[in-house]
C-alpha cells in the first residue's frame, strides 16, 4: 500500500454500517435485560413494604392468629416463636456437622480424591429440591416417631431437621471458603510451634476464619427461615404457641407454627385480615434476608476488595 | 541528560527522524508517533514519544522492563482503548498514512484490521485451526475462496505442511511454537499493512524461536513489522531498525519510560550514540 | 528431649498418647462428618425409594403414563404433574435464559465503574434470597390480575395457536403466571454462573478477537460465548434444576388442577404442589404414590444437576 492510495476514509467511523447498528442494539439488549432483572426485585420488595408495613404493630409479635371471622386484629407471635425454635435447631444439628465436613475437605483432605467426591455430593445436595428434603424428613423423623407412638409424628423436630439439611451444604460451602482465606503461614506457624493438628485447627484456623464462618451461617439461617415446603408436612402448623414451659423439650414433639408456613396458608385465604398478616409476615421474612445479606456483604468485602 | 527533547520537540512537518536520515536506507513511514504521552489514570507511563516505522522493514523495540515499549506498540492498533484507565496526551498524535489514529472520527476496529497484531503468548481461539484463520476474514466479509486464504496464510506462516491434514483439530491441540505461527497466519488471513508483534518468541522453545525469525524475513516483503523483544540477539538478527527505551523514577514514585535512541539497528547495537544504549545492548543492565 | 540432664526439666513435655490420641480422633471426626453430608444425598434416595416401594409394585411403569388421582379407589397416576414440572420449567427457561445472559454479559462487560457493578451483582443474588412463598403470595397479588387483564386478550388475538389454546382461568391462575415467577427466581442462578464462566476466560482471548478488527459484540458471540459455553449451559442447567423442584411460588400460582393441556393459560400442576397439597393429609396407599412422585423428581432433578456440576466443574479445570 502506497501513501498515494491510501484512503483515510476508510478508517473512520461509520455510525450506519450494520456492524456498528448491531452492537448498538445488542449494548441496549443488555441493559434492557439488567432492567427487566431488576424490576421484579423492586417490585416484590416494594410490594412487601407498602402491604406489610403498615400492619405492622405491636401486638403481630405476641397476639395468635386470628381466626376467619376475626375482622381485626391478631398476629402471628407464635410463628415466630417456632420459626426462631426450628431455626435453633436446624443451626444446632447443620453448624457442627457443616463446619467440621469443611474442616475435613480443607484442612485434612485437600486435594484427595474423596475431598472432591464430597465436595460433588455435596453440591449436588444443594440442588436437591426443597419439597424433596421435606419428604425424606417425613419418612426419617415422622414416620419413625409415629411408629415409636410418640404422638402422631408431625414436630417440631421433624421440621428442624428438614431444616438443617438443608443448610448442610451451604454451611460446608461457606466454612470451605473462609477456611480457604487463612493464608498457610498460619498454619505452618502452629504447626511450626509444635501445635497438634486439633489445636492448630481449633486455636488457630477456625479463630481466624470465624467471622467469615459466622456470616456464611448467618445467610444460611436466614434463608432456611424462609423455607416453607420442607415444613409443610414436617412441622405442619399450630394455632397455638408451643408449650415449651408445661412439657419442656417435650413440646419439640408437637407441631409448631412458622412465619413461612403462614404466609401460604394465609395467602390465598378470602378474608382480608390473615391476607394482611401474610403480608406483614412477608415483611419480616424479606426483611431478614434483605439486612442479613446486606451485613454479610459489607462484611465480607472489607476482605475481598 | 541528553538533548533529545529538542530533537523531539521539531515540529511535524520536518521529521524528527532528519537526523538520521541520511545514513539509513529509509523507505516512506506508515507510522509515525508525535511526542507521544501515554498515562494510565493520572499517572505519565510513557512520556514524548517520536518516531518513524519505515515501510516493509522490520523495526524492534527493545529496552528493560516497565519501559513503556509494549503500551506504545499497542497504541499504534488503538488495542490500549480496552484498558478504561489509559489516556494518550492531548498534544500526542499517531499518524497512519498520514491520518492521526486517534483523531475522534477513527473507528478503532478499522485501524486495528490493517494493523493487526501478534501476541507474547500464543493465544489460539478454542476452534479449530481453519476456523482460528478464517475468524478474520469473515468478520470482514471476504468474498473470495475461503479454502484457498486459509491455505495461502498457513504456507504464509510456515505452517501449511504441518497441519495441512488436521484443519479441522483445534488450534489449542498444537504445540506452543505452532500455535504461535497459527497466531501469525491468523494475523495475515485479513491481509493487514502492520503487524505489531508483542514479545512473539518469549514464550517459545530456541527452535520455534528460529523458526518465527526466518518467517519474519519472508513476511517483511509484504508487509511492515514492529517487534517488542526482550531479547537483543533476536533484535540484532531480525530488525532492520531498532528502538532502545529506558524507564527512569518520577518525582512521584512513578516510573516512566521514554525512547533514548532509534537508529538502523548495526548503529544501535555497533556504534550507539548514547551510553546507556551500549549499556543495554552490551548486557550490562535490564 | 528425654536426654537433658536430670537437674534440669524439660522445658516440653513429650506428647501424652491422650493428645495424640485426640488428635487422630478429631481428624477422624472431621472425615466422618465429611461422609456424613456426602451419606445425606444416599440416605435420602433410600428413605424416599423405601417409602415409594408400596406404589411402584403396584402402578409400576403405569404411574407415569396414567392421570388419575384418586384417594377413594385408590388410583394413581403422575402424568399431568410431570407434564406440568417441565412445562412450567420450560416456559421459566424461555423467559430465564436470555434475560439471565443479558445480565451476564451486563455485568462482564466493563459497561459500569466497578463499584456499581458490584452493587448490581449483588442486587441480582437478592433475587435468589427472597422465598419463594413471598414469590407466590407477590404472584397472587400483582401477576395473577394482570393475568386476568391480559389472558383474555392473548387469547382472542392468539387463540389458534394452541399454547393459547384456553381462555384464561377465572381465577387468573395457570401455567404462564407459574412459569414467569420461576423465570425471576431461577435468572439469578443463570446470570451469576454465566458471568463467572464469562470473567473467568483469559483475557488474551478478546485481546486476539478484537486485535484481528471484531467488534466489542463480534468478540463476545463469535469467540467469548463460545469459549464460556459449556459454563454457561451449565448454569442453565441448574436453574433448571431449580425451576422443576421450586414448590411454594408455583402452589400459589400454578392451579393446581389434575390435567393436560397444551395451552400454557390453562391451570395445571407439577409434582412438587401435587407433594405440597396432597402429602399432609394422606395416608396409607396415597403416602407411598407421593413418595413415587418424589422419587420421579428426584431422579429427574438430580441428573439434571450432576449434569450441571460437571459442566460447570470442567468450566473451573480450564
Amino acid at each position: 500500500m502506497n501513501n498515494d492510495e491510501f484512503n483515510a476514509d476508510l478508517l473512520k467511523r461509520s455510525p450506519g454500517s450494520p456492524r456498528t447498528l448491531f452492537g448498538i442494539l445488542m449494548t441496549g439488549l443488555t441493559f434492557l435485560s439488567a432492567g427487566i432483572a431488576l424490576l421484579p426485585l423492586v417490585a416484590v420488595i416494594g410490594f412487601v413494604i407498602a402491604k406489610g408495613g403498615s400492619r405492622i404493630k405491636l401486638g403481630v409479635f405476641t397476639e395468635l392468629p386470628p381466626t376467619a371471622y376475626q375482622v381485626d386484629g391478631g398476629g402471628f407471635g407464635n410463628a415466630i416463636q417456632g420459626t426462631i425454635i426450628l431455626v435453633v435447631i436446624a443451626a444446632l444439628i447443620s453448624i457442627p456437622i457443616g463446619v467440621l465436613a469443611a474442616v475435613y475437605l480443607t484442612e485434612f483432605g485437600k486435594g484427595t480424591k474423596l475431598a472432591d467426591w464430597i465436595r460433588f455430593f455435596t453440591n449436588v445436595l444443594s440442588g436437591v429440591p426443597s419439597i424433596i428434603v421435606g419428604v425424606f424428613a417425613y419418612g426419617v423423623i415422622v414416620l419413625n416417631l409415629k411408629n415409636l407412638g410418640i404422638g402422631n409424628g408431625y414436630s417440631t423436630f421433624a421440621g428442624g431437621f428438614a431444616l438443617s439439611i438443608l443448610m448442610l451444604p451451604i454451611i460446608v460451602r461457606a466454612t470451605e471458603e473462609s477456611l480457604k482465606l487463612v493464608p498457610p503461614e498460619v498454619r505452618q506457624a502452629a504447626v511450626g510451634l509444635g501445635a497438634t493438628n486439633f489445636q492448630t485447627v481449633s486455636w488457630v484456623v477456625l479463630p481466624a476464619a470465624l467471622p467469615a464462618i459466622i456470616t456464611g451461617t448467618t445467610l444460611a439461617i436466614a434463608r432456611a427461615a424462609g423455607e416453607t415446603a420442607p415444613l409443610l408436612f414436617t412441622a405442619l402448623f399450630s394455632q397455638y404457641y408451643l408449650p415449651l414451659s408445661e412439657k419442656g423439650p417435650n413440646a419439640l414433639y408437637e407441631p409448631t407454627a412458622s412465619l413461612a408456613v403462614l404466609v401460604y396458608n394465609f395467602a390465598t385465604r378470602p378474608f382480608e385480615n390473615q391476607k394482611e398478616l401474610a403480608w406483614a409476615a412477608s415483611l419480616i421474612l424479606v426483611l431478614m434476608v434483605l439486612l442479613t445479606s446486606i451485613i454479610s456483604r459489607i462484611a465480607t468485602s472489607r476482605k475481598v476488595y | 541528560m541528553l538533548n533529545l527533547k529538542s530533537l523531539f520537540q521539531q515540529s511535524p512537518i520536518t521529521s524528527p527522524m532528519t537526523v538520521n536520515k541520511s545514513n539509513v536506507n529509509q523507505t516512506e513511514p506508515v507510522l509515525r508517533a508525535e511526542n507521544v504521552d501515554i498515562y494510565y489514570g493520572d499517572f505519565l507511563a510513557v512520556k514524548g514519544i517520536s518516531m518513524d516505522i519505515p515501510k516493509n522493514r522490520i523495526t524492534a523495540f527493545i529496552g528493560p522492563s516497565g519501559c513503556g515499549k509494549s503500551t506504545l506498540l499497542r497504541c499504534y492498533n488503538r488495542l490500549n482503548d480496552l484498558i478504561k484507565i489509559f489516556r494518550i496526551g492531548e498534544q500526542s498524535k499517531i499518524y497512519y498514512h498520514n491520518q492521526n489514529l486517534y483523531a475522534p472520527d477513527i473507528d478503532p476496529v478499522e485501524v486495528r484490521r490493517r494493523i493487526g497484531m501478534v501476541f507474547q503468548k500464543p493465544n489460539p481461539f478454542p476452534k479449530s485451526i481453519y476456523d482460528n484463520i478464517a475468524f478474520g476474514p469473515r468478520l470482514n466479509g471476504y468474498k473470495g475462496d475461503m479454502d484457498e486464504l486459509v491455505e495461502r496464510s498457513l504456507r504464509g506462516a510456515a505452517l501449511w505442511d504441518e497441519v495441512k491434514d488436521k484443519l479441522k483439530q483445534s488450534g489449542l491441540s498444537l504445540s506452543g511454537g505452532q500455535q504461535q505461527r497459527l497466531c501469525i497466519a491468523r494475523a495475515i488471513a485479513v491481509q493487514p499493512d502492520v503487524i505489531l508483534m508483542d514479545e512473539p518468541c518469549s514464550a517459545l522453545d530456541p527452535i520455534s524461536t528460529l523458526r518465527v525469525e526466518d518467517l519474519l524475513h519472508e513476511l517483511k516483503e509484504q508487509y511492515t513489522i514492529v517487534i517488542v523483544t526482550h531479547n537483543m540477539q533476536q533484535a540484532s538478527r531480525v530488525s532492520d531498525m531498532t528502538a532502545f527505551f529506558n524507564v527512569e523514577p518520577t518525582d512521584k514514585g512513578g516510573r516512566m519510560g521514554y525512547l533514548v535512541e532509534y537508529d538502523r539497528t548495526e548503529v544501535i547495537f555497533q556504534s550507539p550514540k548514547e551510553e546507556s544504549t551500549r549499556e543495554y545492548v552490551s548486557g550490562r543492565f535490564g | 528431649m528425654t536426654s537433658l540432664s536430670k537437674d534440669s526439666q524439660p522445658a516440653v513435655q513429650p506428647r501424652s498418647s491422650l493428645d495424640k490420641n485426640l488428635d487422630r480422633g478429631f481428624i477422624w471426626l472431621t472425615l466422618l462428618f465429611a461422609l456424613a453430608v456426602a451419606g445425606v444425598l444416599i440416605w435420602m434416595t433410600v428413605v424416599v425409594g423405601i417409602g415409594a416401594i408400596p406404589a411402584m409394585l403396584k402402578y409400576g411403569v403405569g404411574f407415569i403414563f396414567s392421570s388419575n388421582w384418586d384417594a377413594v379407589n385408590d388410583e394413581y397416576g403422575a402424568l399431568p404433574q410431570l407434564y406440568g414440572t417441565l412445562v412450567s420449567s420450560i416456559i421459566a427457561l424461555i423467559f430465564a435464559v436470555p434475560i439471565g445472559l443479558g445480565v451476564a454479559l451486563f455485568l462482564s462487560e466493563d459497561y459500569l465503574p466497578t463499584r456499581i457493578q458490584v452493587v448490581i451483582v449483588f442486587l441480582v443474588e437478592l433475587l435468589a434470597a427472597i422465598p419463594s412463598v413471598v414469590y407466590g403470595l407477590w404472584g397472587i397479588a400483582v401477576l395473577v390480575p394482570i393475568m386476568k387483564a391480559i389472558g383474555g386478550q392473548i387469547y382472542n388475538l392468539f387463540g389458534w395457536i394452541p399454547i393459547f389454546g384456553t381462555p384464561p382461568s377465572a381465577t387468573g391462575l395457570g401455567m404462564l403466571p407459574a412459569g414467569l415467577v420461576l423465570a425471576v427466581m431461577v435468572l439469578p442462578t443463570i446470570a451469576a454462573i454465566s458471568r463467572d464462566a464469562l470473567i473467568s476466560l483469559p483475557p488474551d482471548l478478546r485481546q486476539a478477537a478484537v486485535g484481528l478488527g471484531a467488534t466489542r459484540w463480534e468478540a463476545i458471540i463469535k469467540i467469548l460465548v463460545p469459549a464460556a459455553f459449556s459454563g454457561i449451559v451449565g448454569a442453565i442447567m441448574l436453574a433448571l434444576g431449580r425451576a422443576l423442584g421450586e414448590t411454594m411460588a408455583v402452589t400459589l400460582l400454578i392451579g393446581n388442577s389434575n390435567n393436560i393441556s397444551a395451552s400454557i393459560l390453562a391451570p395445571g400442576s407439577t409434582i412438587s404442589s401435587l407433594l405440597a397439597l396432597k402429602f399432609a393429609e394422606a395416608d396409607g396407599l396415597q403416602v407411598s404414590a407421593l413418595m413415587y412422585s418424589a422419587l420421579l423428581l428426584f431422579a429427574i432433578t438430580l441428573l439434571v444437576n450432576v449434569l450441571a456440576e460437571m459442566l460447570v466443574r470442567r468450566v473451573q479445570r480450564i
